[in-house]
């Protein structure tokens, strides 16, 4: 009897570490797949963007509806990570939020407004979509797709290990919190080392350039990748 | 356990068969449909945003 109950839990760890290494990635890809059509629709159906003529106003992207958790902002490229990397950023950060892909901090900027475009994302597990942070480099792109606009970030500054209650990684400002922002930035978050929650690893990027949508329309790091 | 589940199905051993692998089955996507979602909150390296 004990033998058995002992075997029975052996079986049931053994099927959480598969479901842990295989199943999240499998429920994350069809999350991601899912927001991908959503967004994509709501984007053609996007009142700011008749007919494909690209909007000459890169804001309009940061006056836009409302977004509730859970739903998707914005997709984020990184060349650095492969020319087939491209991540559905969702609304929230709850653990919910995060399962289907990387999360936008809530009450952060939006892409390419002035202030800090935060976002945290899985390095283990659910897709980990920030599985190659520590390869990325100072100067690295980080394209990131809205509804009107590529916006593209440079990596300026990866700082890791820091503590777990450095909140103002995501404040409008990170390095210089008693002035408001002057510029568009984006910092990711996500846990370090892999596998292990003690610290966070931190990636600060500033927008060096915005594209309105158009046909034809790339921006130049995706470009190199293409 | 298992020999005393096995006594208890109903029906020949093909019908044993077949109710024990829809047994196996239940169990195993209460686990990954409730269980794990639950018990994986408790692990570390689910943990990437940065706190107050």
């Amino acid at each position: 009897m004990i033998g058995e109950l002992l075997l029975t839990a052996g079986m049931i760890i053994l099927l959480f570490v598969g479901y842990q290494l295989f199943w999240t990635g499998v429920e994350t890809g069809q999350a991601q797949d899912s927001l991908k059509d959503q967004l994509f629709a709501q984007w053609a159906d996007d009142p700011r963007l008749p007919q494909g003529t690209p909007t000459t106003d890169p804001t309009a992207a940061a006056a836009a509806a409302p977004l509730t958790l859970g739903d998707g902002v914005a997709i984020i490229r990184v060349p650095r990570w492969g020319s087939d990397y491209a991540w559905v950023v969702v609304e929230g950060v709850r653990i919910e939020d995060l399962r289907r892909g990387p999360g936008h901090y809530p009450d952060t900027a939006l892409p390419g407004a002035v202030g800090n475009f935060a976002v945290a994302g899985h390095r283990t597990t659910y897709g980990a979509p920030f599985y190659n942070v520590e390869e990325l480099r100072t100067g690295d792109e980080i394209v990131v797709e809205t509804a009107t606009s590529w916006l593209t970030y440079a990596v300026a500054e990866i700082t890791y290990p820091v503590p777990v209650d450095s909140s103002w990684a995501v404040s409008p400002n990170p390095h210089d919190l008693a002035t408001p922002p002057t510029q568009a930035m984006m910092t990711m978050t996500t846990c370090h080392p892999r596998f292990s929650s003690s610290f966070r690893f931190l990636v600060f990027s500033e927008l060096v350039e915005t594209l309105p949508k158009g046909d034809g329309v790339v921006p130049a790091a995706l470009a190199q990748v293409a | 356990m298992y020999p005393w589940i096995w006594r208890h199905l109903p029906g020949p051993w093909p019908v044993k068969t077949v109710l024990s692998l829809a047994l196996v089955v239940i169990a195993v996507s209460a686990l990954v449909l409730y269980v794990f979602p639950w018990a994986e909150q408790a692990l570390p390296f689910l943990q990437v945003t940065v706190e107050e």
